[in-house]
């Protein structure tokens, strides 16, 4: 077992006063920077998703001198760009009884209880102003022939808040942000650094021997150079770590690099094992695929998801035989309108993902693999008309048959969970500040809001409230102190020493030449962490594990074979960089799974479980965030447990069936 | 899911170590690729058979792999994006090819987009035009309610259409004068149809055409290639609004 320590509630630097004025009691008494030192004040954000890009945008209006980087070719390619659904707002603008209280518990509740409640009611409170923001900057969002703006509703919800903008909402968020970010370069605030891959941060120790983040390292994709740049403070929103499965529906290139970089500078690690899985993604077709295409969440709004009532059924649709819509309406099993009436076919991901998992491991999968169920539009095409269905979700009913080849018109689509978003990361306060001086982080790169499970659409929320509305006002508050601070010189030893140190990684790497692709090493990886730090995790399926991720590591530096140069344009240095570090991410998330004891949101123990196979919490014992402090290369990460308290909410075993 | 089944193909690729040097296609075997596979996958288990053979991969640029986020680029068999009506690179598949075919991969190819390797390209001028006025001037913080604001679901609707652009880069591709005009019209449209675009629209027409002609890229002659190889389906009316909106301007002066 790991040495455990209680966290100090004061490093959490939540503010005094009553949940509903922490935010705005924050606001009023923070340090503000005066536009003369604003200038001399440089700030270096990693990453250009929704939290980068939004923050580099508006700590530039702010006057702030920013330097941005996107490991894409552009900053507008970032990841967030694929999210389709929506985005969540408290509006009411459907006068359904949303308010910022709900929403504020909706996700609290989502998050099975172990989100920090003052984070994710500023969260809430903010949500309100990333609409506004986002439609002044022209995001074309859906609209009602009134002209006003239109909701549809997501899992995990009674109401209708999620603002959309087709099944490209991610896109024109992004392409916002972007805007915006364009608009500040052009000013010459921001610069813009493409085709850049953060590999190390650079702390600097002040007057008062506090060490501080100075700076970061960063690879060159193109020329393959290492560069340095400095700064006052480093921002990290570079996403999550998904792609440790190698099968994901995340982009090829993202990738959990800055995470572990900066764990191993200090900043803690919080509840690696919390992954979301999504129910809705089209199934794994054979062993050479890349990645795995979510469907949007939105589509449960319309669709009914079933599986045949009798095996027999099951069997001939895995043989082919049949398709699913030849299988009479009596005869087919809608096991999420079934176990939870209440909120039927909008149950939360983590539990539609788990019912999904149950039906196929019993067998009653429909198609070839036995992996998959059926997301079922006849009835709405029935009651709606094919065009308002082909309104609401053309573009997603268009790429499932791109990739499918079938029409879900005419037959049920199939859809199988898989790896979506990661809910653990960078440990942040309230302020977003980690466990090191200087150095931030946002979005899905850190753990606040979501707990242990994510609701549909809170990751665009998150994103931008983390980026426009948290950071402006947070980073100001520290840098306050730095004006005094003169800009940094990238030639002082700090810097050398951490270029120095990954020259000395990668050269080691290309020095391996064994006789594996990355990629099949990773693919490997992928198998252990679905199989062991998957869906359905038990006590020595983990130990299972860890010892396999161990076995991996050696593999990878024994074995692996990276072609080319190290000093020029190498696509698969940079993957095998990558994939060390998923590694060690693999090894936190078993480590993190096996420490708790207990079923919450996306982390299923099989060993707690209730009669009906529902998640079994253990609040006496796990209410807790766990952050793992790295100890140093081949020791054992030491926890922390940030206890969490909740004052505002009655903690409750979630209910969606009544 | 359409019957698998399995071809052997011959990819003639254009390989090229950088952008002074000189590049040549090559052609190389790949066989027993699966009819689901992605030509993503396919193209992996190329760069997976040369890594073996100890030979430097085909670089390309792809990222999503779902068709949004416009990194994948590649010129396949005499067409943007490959042999598919509005597609991604990323999501044309294998079943489209036959057995014993040579499909020809090619980098965009347009003054607009030097080859940086392979078939990958430097597409940074299309951040640069929308550097020069693809936005609102509007700071964070000082928005009014949204619903402030009434749209029409109409134009709503079109804005929306025009905002599908993924910047791709398969318009300047495809078109035989190396054009960005629906690159650029697409963004100028979605903000003309717009309220909150309007205040500025004059000045963006200008700017972004203006920033458009000095990157070197052609000039529109109406032969719509754009419009057809558009893997969002962005129309070439945008271009006309684009002209309408640039003309307004200039006779404003």
């Amino acid at each position: 077992m790991a040495i455990e320590h209680i966290m100090d509630p004061a490093l959490s630097r939540i503010p005094e006063g009553k949940l509903a004025d922490k935010w705005t009691n924050y606001k009023a008494h923070q340090k503000l920077v005066n536009p003369a030192n604003k200038r001399k004040l440089d700030i270096i954000v990693v990453g250009s998703g929704l939290a980068g890009g939004a923050a580099a945008a508006t700590l530039g209006e702010m006057g702030f001198k920013v330097k941005c980087f996107c490991i894409q070719d552009s900053p507008r390619r970032a990841h967030s760009i694929a999210a389709q659904g929506g985005i969540n707002a408290a509006k009411n603008y459907q006068n359904d009884g949303d308010s910022v209280y709900r929403l504020f518990y909706d996700t609290i509740k989502g998050g099975d209880y172990r989100a920090r409640e003052a984070n994710v009611y500023r969260l809430a409170e903010v949500s309100n102003n990333i609409i506004d923001q986002c439609v002044a900057q022209g995001v074309p969002f859906a609209r009602e022939y009134g002209g006003t703006l239109a909701n549809r509703s997501f899992g995990g919800a009674q109401v209708s808040r999620t603002f959309y903008a087709k099944g490209q909402t991610g896109q024109q968020l992004l392409l916002g942000a972007y805007s915006s970010l364009n608009r500040q370069i052009e000013k010459g605030n921001v610069t813009m650094y493409a085709r850049r891959e953060m590999l190390d941060v650079v702390l600097i120790k002040d007057k008062e021997g506090v060490e501080r983040a100075r700076g970061i390292i960063c690879r060159n994709l193109v020329t393959g150079e290492l560069e340095r740049y400095s700064a006052h403070a480093v921002i990290v929103a570079t996403g999550g770590y998904g792609n440790a499965y190698f099968l994901s529906t995340n982009a090829m290139s993202c990738n959990g690099g800055a995470a572990i970089q900066i764990y191993h500078k200090g900043a803690m690690f919080a509840n690696p094992c919390y992954a979301q899985i999504h129910p809705t993604c089209i199934p794994v077709h054979g062993d050479i695929q890349s990645k795995l295409t979510l469907m949007s969440e939105s589509l449960r709004n319309d669709g009914r998801i079933w599986v045949p009532k009798k095996l027999e059924d099951a069997k001939r649709l895995q043989r082919g035989e049949i398709r699913g819509h030849q299988i009479p309406e009596e005869d087919r099993d809608y096991y999420l309108e079934r176990r939870y009436p209440a909120f039927g076919n909008l149950v939360p991901r983590d539990v539609a993902s788990r019912a999904a998992k149950e039906r196929c491991d019993k067998g009653y999968g429909v198609n070839g693999t036995g992996l998959a169920v059926f997301l079922d539009f006849s009835d709405a095409i029935k009651r709606l008309g094919k065009d308002v269905v082909a309104d609401k979700y053309g573009n997603l009913f268009q790429m499932y048959q791109k990739i499918t080849d079938d029409n879900p018109y005419e037959t049920p689509m199939m859809i199988y969970p898989a790896i979506h978003y990661t809910m653990g990361g960078i440990w942040v306060d309230y302020e977003l500040m980690t466990s090191v001086k200087g150095l931030f982080c946002a979005g899905e790169a850190n753990f606040s809001d979501h707990g242990a499970n994510r609701l549909g659409a809170s990751a665009l929320m998150q994103g931008l409230a983390d980026g426009y509305f948290v950071l402006p006002y947070t980073l100001q508050n520290y840098l306050a102190d730095q004006i005094q601070v003169p800009r940094f010189s990238t030639d002082l030893p700090e810097f050398k020493e951490a270029e120095d140190a990954i020259k000395a990684k990668i050269q080691k790497i290309m020095a391996v030449q064994g006789s594996r692709t990355v990629d099949s090493i990773h693919k490997e990886l992928g198998h252990i962490m679905w199989e062991h730090v998957g869906m359905g995790r038990t006590k020595a399926g983990l130990e299972e594990g860890l010892k396999k991720l161990g076995e991996i590591r050696k593999t990878f530096w024994k074995e692996v074979y990276v072609p080319g140069e190290a000093n020029t344009l190498n696509t698969e240095l940079d993957k095998a960089i990558r994939l060390l570090d998923f590694i060690e991410i693999g090894e936190l998330m078993a480590r993190d799974a096996l420490h708790r004891e207990e079923s919450c949101g996306g982390h299923f123990r099989e060993e707690h479980q209730t009669e009906e196979g529902e998640a079994k919490r253990d609040d006496k014992n796990f209410m807790y965030v766990g952050c793992w402090k790295y100890m140093g290369e081949g020791k054992e990460p030491e926890l922390y447990k940030e206890m969490l308290d909740y004052q505002e909410i009655k903690v409750q075993t979630r209910n969606y069936k009544s | 899911m359409g019957k698998e089944s399995f071809l052997n193909v011959n990819v003639k690729v254009w390989r090229q170590r950088g952008p002074k040097e000189k590049g040549e296609f090559k052609t190389y075997r790949v066989e027993h690729v699966s009819t689901e596979m992605s030509f993503f996958e396919m193209m992996d288990t190329l760069n997976e058979q040369l890594i073996n053979k100890h030979e430097e991969p085909i670089v390309f640029d792809h990222d999503c792999r779902e068709g949004i986020c416009g990194t994948c680029s590649l010129y396949i068999n005499g067409r943007p994006h490959g042999i598919d009506d509005a597609i991604t690179t990323c999501q044309l598949h294998m079943r489209k090819f036959k057995n014993e075919e040579t499909i020809t991969v090619e980098p965009w190819r347009s003054a607009g987009f030097p080859v940086i390797r392979d078939l990958m390209v430097d597409r940074s001028a299309f951040d640069k035009i929308q550097q020069a006025g693809g936005y609102t001037s509007i700071n964070c913080g000082a928005a009014q309610d949204a619903n402030a604001i009434l749209i029409s679901k109409v134009d709503a609707d079109e804005a929306m259409d025009s905002a599908s652009c993924i910047g791709c880069g398969a318009c300047v591709a495809a078109c035989k004068n190396g054009s960005a005009m629906l690159f650029v019209s697409a963004k100028v449209s979605q903000f003309a149809l717009l309220p909150q675009g309007k205040v500025e629209a004059a000045r963006r027409a200008k700017a972004m055409v203006a920033r458009m002609d000095e990157l070197g890229f052609g000039n529109c002659t109406n032969t719509r290639a754009c419009e057809m190889e558009c893997p969002k389906s962005v129309k070439i009316s945008n271009i006309a609004r684009l002209n309408r909106e640039f003309i307004k301007a200039k006779l404003a002066d």
